[in-house]
């Protein structure tokens, strides 16, 4: 993956396919502790034990299309060639967290990327699920609920056109705002 | 700066018009996008966010756009599937953010499939 924002649309699709109603995307940029972390943390089915020792392994997946599943072990890869660290924590019926974290100014550690057109995706096609993205920054937060979205628009489904161009000219400029313009 | 109190003026705008966006009716089109790791790393993203542009652009209330995951052929990723309401499906592969405006004007509005963009001319 050429920017760790398709990282994290590959990862949520799973807390989407676990059934989550809830799902919390983090990222923090420090540059004065070199550090980048994401996490992605859902309210789905979970896995069990057996499932989630195996789970970073090309060779296991829930698909039934092809044998292998690659985006967990795509992520972890990411975070690992960019002298960061990988975890992954599930419990049955509680939900899973997906924590990666990355050395800043590692030469391979790959771009954040436009986070605005991976949550603008998540969101067009996932109206039923409440979706809390924090992004902190040396320069500040920028958060997005889609609850207090829901709420200024009543019956109106984010997933129309008109809502999502705004919506992601809205997160752009926050993102902006706090990225300076350099990720 | 953008603030969330413009979307009231948007949901002004849209209440009326929601009701003309077709939920499934006999005329709507549907566009589904793969978006499993295979297409997300092949560039399904901004192959999805140019059709959710040029639907907005064109104001195209006749089609909803969807999202599905992996369909078995990781190798033409980014793959797109049309389905007309007469129910013909069209599948394109190797889908490029400007290859979406063509297959909007031509099949979605003037129904005449690419075809050079289809399965069928990469199969061949």
């Amino acid at each position: 993956m050429k920017e760790l924002s398709l990282n994290i649309l590959d990862i949520t699709y799973n807390s989407i396919k676990a059934g989550a109603d809830r799902i919390e995307i983090g990222i923090s940029e420090s540059t004065t502790g070199n550090l980048i972390e994401i996490e992605i943390r859902d309210n789905g089915c979970g896995m069990d034990d057996e499932f989630l020792r195996r789970v970073t392994d090309p060779f296991v997946t829930t698909r039934t299309t092809r044998k292998v599943g690659l985006g967990i072990p795509l992520f972890k890869q990411s975070a690992e060639d960019a002298g960061g660290t990988f975890t992954i924590t599930s419990k049955v019926g509680e939900g899973t967290a997906v924590y990666a974290s990355f050395q800043l100014d590692h030469l391979d550690r790959a771009p954040i990327g436009d986070m605005g057109s991976t949550l603008v995706s998540l969101i067009q096609a996932n109206d039923q699920i409440r979706f809390i993205y924090r992004h902190k920054t040396d320069q500040g937060t920028f958060v997005l609920d889609t609850d207090e979205l829901h709420a200024q628009l009543g019956d109106v489904p984010l997933s129309e056109p008109a809502v999502l161009s705004w919506l992601h000219a809205y997160i752009n400029e926050n993102l902006e705002n706090i990225q300076g313009g350099k990720i | 700066m953008k603030s969330l109190a413009e979307l009231q003026a948007i949901k002004e705008k849209m209440q009326n018009k929601v009701s003309l966006r077709a939920t499934e009716g006999e005329e709507t089109i549907r566009v589904v996008v793969g978006m499993a790791t295979c297409g997300i790393a092949a560039g399904a993203r901004p192959v999805l966010n140019a059709f959710l542009k040029e639907i907005e652009d064109r104001h195209l209330n006749n089609i909803i756009c969807t999202q599905t995951g992996c369909i078995g052929i990781c190798r033409y990723e980014p793959v797109v599937e049309v389905i007309m309401p007469d129910g013909s499906k069209t599948t394109y592969v190797k889908m490029t953010e400007d290859k979406v405006a063509r297959v909007v004007t031509e099949h979605l509005v003037n129904n005449k499939v690419v075809q050079e963009y289809t399965i069928g001319a990469y199969e061949k």
